[in-house]
């Protein structure tokens, strides 16, 4: 196995994926000959030629309304939105068209062959709008699946998984982590299951819940904390939508505590969602109330960023405190 | 990697600014009111047999919009929309493409689904969203769809077909194909952002889709001048560097001849193509809407004088393809065969419950089924409130 980083994992499916299907097609803007502005496609135009791995005009609902043809068609469709932040001109094409497809339709017609690829969240100075994590307004689409990787091995085996799932998919990439997490990830094809969460480190103390590039953040917090004689359990959601109650539920049964921790605004996130439905299942085992350690309720700021993050401090003082509740 | 399309026209030393009118914009008519073809005029590929196909397609649509008006006003619908003097379009379109190429509707296209043999069972069993509706009850009538007949369901967001037509066609060029998709949208949903997208996107990618505008004149209560400034819907496709034609869309030749030439182009070139239909909505938009409080009787009246089924019938006679006797047997006919069909529909049963939560994904989630259980349990509960479905699972 080989050391790569995020970028190349997310390319190394997409190589896969093209390769296994000659009606895969990537496009989006800057995604051919260019490789993209990360270069996630980067070698897929020479490789598998113009028609297959192409740059689309500069529109986003173009982009997945040609993709919701597309995969309506049979085609393998992988749509790429340059950041997530420009998702919502999309918004009508996703939300009422690929969630709905199947279901309008009386599975006439489907999208399942459908995968949107877009970079998410902070920590990169991005300011307003190369910063945002949107998962939270598409989690509230039947229909839908939502996809968040951790690391380049997580990255690979979601997307093939993702590509090949049978209903439309967003899958997030945390952009921070693109060049900056690296690990070992097999060469050959693998899958890793959608809607499963996955307990990265076991605990008997608390249950730490994030997902994607906050992963890093509540593992580092979770370190901290077990430097005070703190048991962390460490859990990735990995799928937002539809999301894994039973593995949560089990996870907080035991410790009696959750903390959960996202980048985007604290009003609606999905750690609302979660929080509210273990409060439903764990309430006779939850010794505290659940706490959500996420992004303030205001735009993504550029200079006041590091104030603004939930970071692994943060992550820290809200441990401390549900633990000694 | 080409810029030099920037260079390529004349140059001049005054500001010397162009208007909409700059281009002009002919309108392809083949055949008059009375039935008589225009002596220098290009017929389309069309028979006896074809015509009568046509034709009585056209009284079909004619006798459902009718009764089907008539049942909602009686109550026994919820919902309905005409296509009420534009149904040559929609039955034109269809008829001049093969079987395999895909058509995309508005919602004003039923002809379409007509001429490809969707069964009057279908339509009904839609209209009435029973447990034999093909689309399972779960959309408002008039949103049909059929996978066998390559017509894509209808869905009530305008012009999101329009960008979905220029993928189809990607894929199906992809595919290397012999087929097409045909994107039929109104005036008004052209002013949305997804017509912008689809026809610069299928112009650029190369898609084969021939984009068919029915300009009808309003768009529910908007006339056209309150839509758009420029010289219709065609001036824009010109734009968008497409082959482009506008038609009179109540001439049922004029709109063969185009969709015909259109879909040869789109197959041979692999390029999108362009149709403005010009014609007039002589229905309310749908029976939500009274067009009195916003048009006269005099205007519709003098849209009635064209009325294009009336036209092809006018040239069917002249033809000496038709005859007054065969007209009224068939409409008497039509109107029999739609008025039993609709009491079977009416009787049939509502969806199962189950039908709920599938399709929603492929498999649905366990999350879907507990909230489908817990319903269950309720309307076991409560079987008074819930008549369609309590006892029946």
């Amino acid at each position: 196995m080989a050391q790569v980083n995020l970028l190349h994992a997310i390319n190394s499916a997409l190589d896969i994926a093209m390769a296994e299907n000659e009606r895969t097609v990537c496009f989006g803007e800057d995604v051919g000959h260019f490789g993209g502005v990360f270069r996630a496609t980067s070698g897929l135009q020479e490789k598998y030629g113009k028609a297959r791995c192409f740059n689309s005009p500069l529109v986003e609902q173009g982009i997945i309304g040609f993709a919701n043809g597309l995969a309506a068609q049979g085609t393998v469709a992988i749509a790429e939105i340059q950041f997530a932040d420009y998702i919502f001109p999309a918004f009508d094409q996703i939300v009422n068209e690929a969630a709905k497809f199947r279901y309008r339709t009386g599975n006439e017609f489907n999208v399942g062959k459908l995968t949107i690829r877009s970079p998410y969240g902070g920590g990169i100075a991005g300011g307003l709008y190369h910063s945002q994590s949107p998962e939270a307004y598409f989690a509230h689409t039947p229909g839908l699946k939502v996809v968040i990787p951790r690391n380049p091995y997580q990255a690979k085996g979601l997307l093939l998984a993702s590509i090949r799932d049978d209903n439309p998919v967003i899958f997030f990439e945390p952009k921070r982590l693109y060049r900056a997490s690296v690990g070992e990830v097999p060469e050959e094809d693998y899958q890793l299951p959608l809607g499963k969460a996955e307990v990265v480190q076991t605990g008997t103390d608390i249950t730490l819940l994030a997902w994607g590039a906050q992963m890093e953040i509540i593992e580092k917090a979770a370190q901290m904390a077990s430097n005070e004689g703190i048991s962390c359990e460490v859990v990735d959601l990995r799928t937002i939508l539809p999301w894994d109650i039973e593995t949560i539920t089990n996870s907080v049964m035991k410790t009696g505590r959750l903390l959960i921790s996202q980048e985007a605004p604290l009003t609606a996130g999905f750690a609302s969602e979660i929080a509210a439905t273990i409060q439903s299942e764990c309430f006779l085992h939850l010794e505290s109330p659940i706490a959500r350690v996420c992004g303030l309720d205001t735009p993504y700021p550029l200079a006041l960023e590091k104030e603004y993050v939930s970071d692994h401090l943060k992550v820290y003082e809200a441990i401390k405190k549900t633990v000694n509740f | 990697m080409s810029t030099e399309l920037y260079n390529d026209g004349p140059v001049v030393h005054q500001p010397t600014f162009i208007d909409g009118t700059s281009v002009e914009i002919p309108e392809l008519r083949i055949l008059d009111q009375d039935g008589t073809t225009y002596p220098n005029a290009d017929l389309p590929d069309i028979d006896q047999a074809s015509a009568t196909k046509i034709y009585q397609t056209l009284a079909f649509h004619r006798v459902l919009d009718e009764r089907m008006v008539a049942s909602q006003r009686q109550g026994r619908l919820s919902f309905y929309m005409t296509a009420l003097g534009e149904e040559a379009t929609s039955v034109g379109g269809a008829a001049a493409l093969q079987p395999q190429d895909m058509i995309m509707m508005q919602y004003r296209e039923q002809g379409a689904l007509m001429y490809r043999g969707f069964s009057l069972e279908n339509f009904m069993n839609q209209l009435f969203s029973n447990a034999e509706d093909l689309g399972k009850g779960r959309q408002m009538p008039i949103h049909y769809g059929s996978k066998a007949l390559n017509c894509m369901t209808v869905s009530s967001t305008l012009a999101t077909q329009i960008p979905q037509a220029a993928g189809y066609a990607y894929g199906q060029k992809l595919q290397g194909l012999d087929a097409v998709t045909l994107c039929y949208f109104g005036e008004g949903a052209a002013s949305e952002g997804d017509f912008h997208a689809g026809l610069n996107m299928a112009a650029v990618q190369e898609a084969p889709v021939i984009f068919f505008c029915r300009n009808n004149g309003y768009a529910i209560s908007t006339p056209s001048d309150e839509q758009f400034k420029g010289n219709g819907i065609a001036s824009r496709g010109v734009g968008y560097g497409m082959k482009t034609i506008r038609i009179d869309g109540n001439d049922i030749l004029a709109v063969l001849k185009a969709t015909q030439i259109a879909r040869a182009y789109a197959v041979k070139e692999s390029k999108p193509v362009l149709i403005e239909a010009m014609s007039y909505r002589l229905g309310a938009h749908s029976t939500s809407d009274d067009p009195s409080g916003y048009r006269t009787k005099e205007e519709e009246a003098k849209w009635q004088s064209h009325d294009p089924i009336l036209r092809m019938k006018n040239w069917m006679l002249k033809q000496n393809w038709w005859d007054e006797e065969q007209e009224t047997a068939l409409f008497e006919k039509y109107r029999e065969e739609v008025l039993a069909a609709v009491k079977v529909a009416e009787k049939i049963d509502k969806p199962h419950i189950d039908t709920m939560i599938t399709d929603v994904y492929d498999v649905p989630s366990a999350q879907l089924q507990a909230q489908l259980d817990e319903v269950k349990v309720h309307v076991k509960k409560y079987p008074e409130a819930y008549p369609f479905t309590a006892g029946k699972f």
